[in-house]
């Protein structure tokens, strides 16, 4: 009975167990939060400890910052849009939400890298001081989280396009979102702990 | 069954983008402007945050205390108070450490 259970069954649970299915995933985010925390801690400390080099006043763009935020939480709003989507079985829809979801973080990737390749240009690297070495290794852990992010939506678009909307594609739509989301609170964090005090 | 879910759901999103770019907005204009004294403005900014988080929390990540499974709350509970005990513990010692230091 258990193998040939009928699909309407089987969906109609679909919503319930996402989100109990999630609980491992769940605690992952939340090693990943005090990870973040932590780099945020040593950022903090290591923030005066500019070695005669620049501060952040110097080095931090508040329009860059500005954009990278709009993308990233577009992007989280749009991601959104995919999961609802997903809900009524729209594939075309979902596609659609999941690529404009990932032309928005890929934007946010390139303006950070950017960002990095400017300060390593002018001499501002992570070798020049505590401040830098706390600086790249926070907000570079939260671009490389984005990163992963990325390569998972483009999988999860294949898997949609090729399996379609089967409750396991579904299931890990929801965690891609939830880890998607998650990164956007990382950045809040970044953009009122390192760009908008540093630019005081 | 289905549409007043999925109404629900996009009205949520929507909210929660509206204040998250209000709670955005505020803290980005404060800084630019340079109107507030230095520590006013960092009240600003950290208020914003702490908002914008749980905005994030209610509206995108849709927790809440009704329909969020208890071991999921248990457990972002759990992360808080490890976070507090290893955030607070290193600032305490570090902080402290500077102040002994610089003599």
């Amino acid at each position: 009975m258990s193998v040939m259970a009928p699909t309407t069954a089987h969906e109609s649970e679909a919503a319930e167990t996402h989100e109990q299915r999630a609980f491992g995933f769940w605690l992952y985010l939340m090693g990943d939060a005090v990870i973040f925390a932590l780099l945020f801690a040593t950022y903090v400390i290591m923030v005066n400890n500019t070695a005669g080099g620049p501060a952040g006043k110097a080095l931090f763009s508040l329009p860059n910052a500005a954009i990278e935020t709009a993308l990233l939480l577009v992007s989280s709003t749009t991601f959104g849009f995919a999961s609802l989507c997903s809900k009524t079985g729209n594939r075309g829809a979902v596609l659609a939400w999941l690529l404009l979801t990932f032309v928005l973080g890929a934007g946010f990737v390139f303006l950070e890298l950017r960002e990095f390749a400017g300060l390593i240009a002018q001499g501002a690297g992570p070798d020049r001081s505590g401040f830098l070495s706390a600086f790249f290794t926070l907000v570079g852990t939260h671009g490389l989280h984005v990163s992963m992010g990325l390569v998972w939506i483009l999988i999860m678009s294949g898997q949609v396009m090729l399996k379609g909307l089967s409750v396991p594609v579904t299931s890990r739509l929801f965690r891609l979102g939830l880890f998607w989301h998650f990164l956007d609170i990382a950045w809040v964090g970044i953009f009122s702990i390192v760009y908008l005090p540093g630019l005081l | 069954m289905e549409s007043p879910n999925a109404e629900h759901g996009l009205r949520s999103y929507l909210i929660g983008f509206v204040l998250a770019v209000v709670l955005t907005a505020i803290p980005f204009y404060v800084v630019m402007t340079h109107e507030l004294p230095l520590q006013s403005t960092m009240v600003v900014i950290g208020v914003a945050a702490i908002l914008q988080i749980l905005v994030h929390l209610r509206f995108f990540l849709h927790l809440n205390f009704t329909s969020t499974p208890k071991e999921n709350l248990l457990a972002i509970v759990f992360a808080a108070v490890l976070i507090f005990i290893m955030v607070g513990g290193s600032f305490w010692i570090m902080f402290d450490l500077h102040q002994r230091m610089a003599v």
